[in-house]
């Protein structure tokens, strides 16, 4: 199987790859997958508690070369968006992005699931009530 | 190595000097690291096929004109030289397309035939899909298979094995040596087991023969599939042993037709294929103590140099291994990820089935006892007679970087740093 050169980019050029202080409060992390299925991610996001915008992004992933394109990419996205705007990314928006093929589907899933939690970490510290995360 | 003699081989010169600069070319990539799934062709195994593609293409079954007898005469050459690799007699060789087939028309072949002794078969869970969907199919049909667990080195428990022997046993089918990690078995006490108890055994050796020595007779082997392409020879094509004495063994026909190879396998035979499996075999015979001195030393040069990695294991037993092959996991990196820092310049492949839609890793990994997340992080590495040191030297220094720069993006590397038992940790699955 053959990827995209958006992934290959990625892989070869991971963005902001590295550690967020998680126990800051203004630090929202978000670890999902398992070593058992092959994949894990971990995505934290700054959040400025003034303006709810998101300044700063890292990640650490174990997982093929598309787990990890898909949780560079969305290190990127998340950067300069509002914690409203991030929550709306949808995981048919890296699919697309980075052509991933059918089998790789669920790492697109995982990053978007990894948005969302991350998100919910930062509510959850703040006065925020936590999200509903039903979707998986 | 590999000294073409210049012969009358005129129009075959470009081919033989094109493979034969490759190989001197020290360090032209890719490196093919993947010799397990199949081996280069030897390009002296290429020269003895090229006469039966146009000159020599009669049908070896046409009895009454040269272009038949020529290649008749090929075949029963072939069949010599495939035969003495194992110690058989060229009579007890069925050639078939390959060693996926062999298996089939073995243990199939066995359990029609011996059906009036029983239908109870023993296997390893280890075994390769060709042997285990064999089995599977037989129990469908009312047959009724052991599935041995394997130790954490990969062999099998002779006890367990001896333990398992019913009355209706008929077969026990154990493969000679593990494609993925490389474990060879103990054939010789399997079979001395096996005798005892009237079973007949049938072994997988596809990995084994040509690579290391194989002696159907020492070995007490009745019936064994084994295949070209694994060692130096063509693809499409391979054979069955049959033992034909003591006892004499029989196998029920899986092909219908004209009652080529002794009525066991019907089917045009395979000329020139044939040929080359002949030539393979021959080369292998004389060449394998000295290739496999110097592949050992490559590969223990490879191993030694990777597990100076932190946090590296070999899976399956070091001690009962074939000399070509290193299977090594890579801990808190995963596999595909892992191929994907240098699988344009090197070709090898992975325990990890994160292509696969199952996201089910290595079932062989798993059921040395490995956990799924060391299953995941594994490559395996098969050498040839054709890697070179340089090959060797470069691979180490791919393999170790891209480990390392993974490392250092994986969260789970960073947890352990830091002390963090993740098998305290809730992982939610998906």
């Amino acid at each position: 199987m053959a990827y995209s050169d958006k992934v290959i980019d990625h892989y070869q050029n991971p963005k902001n790859v590295g550690t967020l202080d998680k126990s800051s409060k203004n630090v929202g992390t978000g670890l999902v997958g398992a070593p058992e299925c092959g994949d894990v991610m971990r995505l934290q996001i700054e959040v400025d508690d003034a303006t709810g915008m998101i300044t700063d992004a890292k990640f650490k992933t174990f997982g093929c070369g598309s787990a990890i394109a898909s949780s560079s990419l969305a290190t990127e996205w998340l950067k300069g968006k509002s914690v409203d705007e991030a929550l709306k990314v949808d995981n048919m928006d890296f699919v697309e992005e980075l052509n991933l093929p059918p089998v790789k589907i669920h790492c697109s899933v995982l990053a978007e699931d990894a948005i969302k939690a991350a998100i919910n970490d930062y509510r959850v510290k703040t006065v925020w009530k936590p999200l509903n995360l039903k979707k998986a | 190595m590999l000294t073409l003699s210049k012969a009358k081989i005129e129009p075959f010169a470009v081919i033989l000097h094109y493979t034969n600069k490759t190989i001197d070319d020290m360090l032209k990539l890719p490196i093919y690291l993947d010799n397990n799934a199949t081996t280069p062709m030897d390009p002296r195994v290429l020269e003895a096929m090229t006469p039966y593609f146009l000159q020599h293409f009669g049908n070896a079954a046409s009895r009454n004109h040269p272009f038949g007898w020529e290649a008749e005469e090929a075949v029963d050459y072939a069949r010599e030289q495939v035969a003495k690799l194992i110690g058989a007699d060229p009579k007890e060789i069925i050639f078939t397309s390959g060693a996926t087939e062999a298996d089939n028309l073995g243990i199939k072949g066995v359990y029609e035939m011996y059906a009036s002794k029983g239908n109870h078969i023993i296997t390893a869970t280890t075994e390769h899909k060709a042997v285990l969907d064999t089995c599977k199919h037989i129990e469908k049909t009312g047959g009724e298979v052991t599935y041995l667990k394997v130790k954490p080195d990969g062999l099998i428990d002779l006890q367990e094995l001896e333990a398992a022997i019913k009355p209706t046993t008929i077969l026990i089918a154990i493969m000679y040596a593990n494609n993925e990690i490389g474990t060879v078995m103990p054939i010789k006490e399997i079979s001395a087991i096996a005798r005892k108890h009237g079973v007949l055994v049938f072994t997988d050796a596809t990995q084994a023969v040509g690579k290391i020595p194989v002696d159907v007779n020492k070995d007490g082997i009745d019936l064994m599939a084994f295949t070209a392409h694994k060692m130096y020879g063509p693809k499409g094509v391979g054979a069955l042993y049959v033992r034909r004495k003591n006892p004499r063994v029989k196998v029920t026909a899986q092909m219908d037709g004209g009652g080529h190879e002794r009525g066991m396998r019907s089917g045009t035979l395979n000329v020139p294929g044939i040929v080359g499996f002949g030539k393979a075999c021959e080369i292998c015979m004389l060449d394998m103590e000295a290739d496999n001195k110097r592949i050992a030393v490559l590969r223990d040069k490879l191993e030694t140099e990777l597990m100076k990695l932190e946090e590296a294991y070999i899976n399956g037993s070091t001690e009962h291994r074939l000399p070509h092959v290193t299977n090594i996991s890579f801990k808190h990196v995963e596999g595909e990820g892992l191929l994907m820092g240098f699988n344009k310049n090197i070709a090898l492949s992975s325990g990890s089935a994160c292509t696969s839609a199952s996201l089910e890793p290595s079932y062989v990994l798993k059921a040395l006892g490995l956990g799924d997340d060391l299953a995941h992080s594994s490559l395996r590495f098969g050498l040839s007679r054709f890697t070179t040191e340089e090959q060797i030297d470069y691979t180490i220094k791919a393999v170790s970087e891209t480990v390392l720069k993974l490392r250092e993006m994986s969260p789970l590397w960073e947890m352990y740093k830091e002390g963090i038992d993740l098998s305290t940790i809730e992982w939610a699955a998906h």
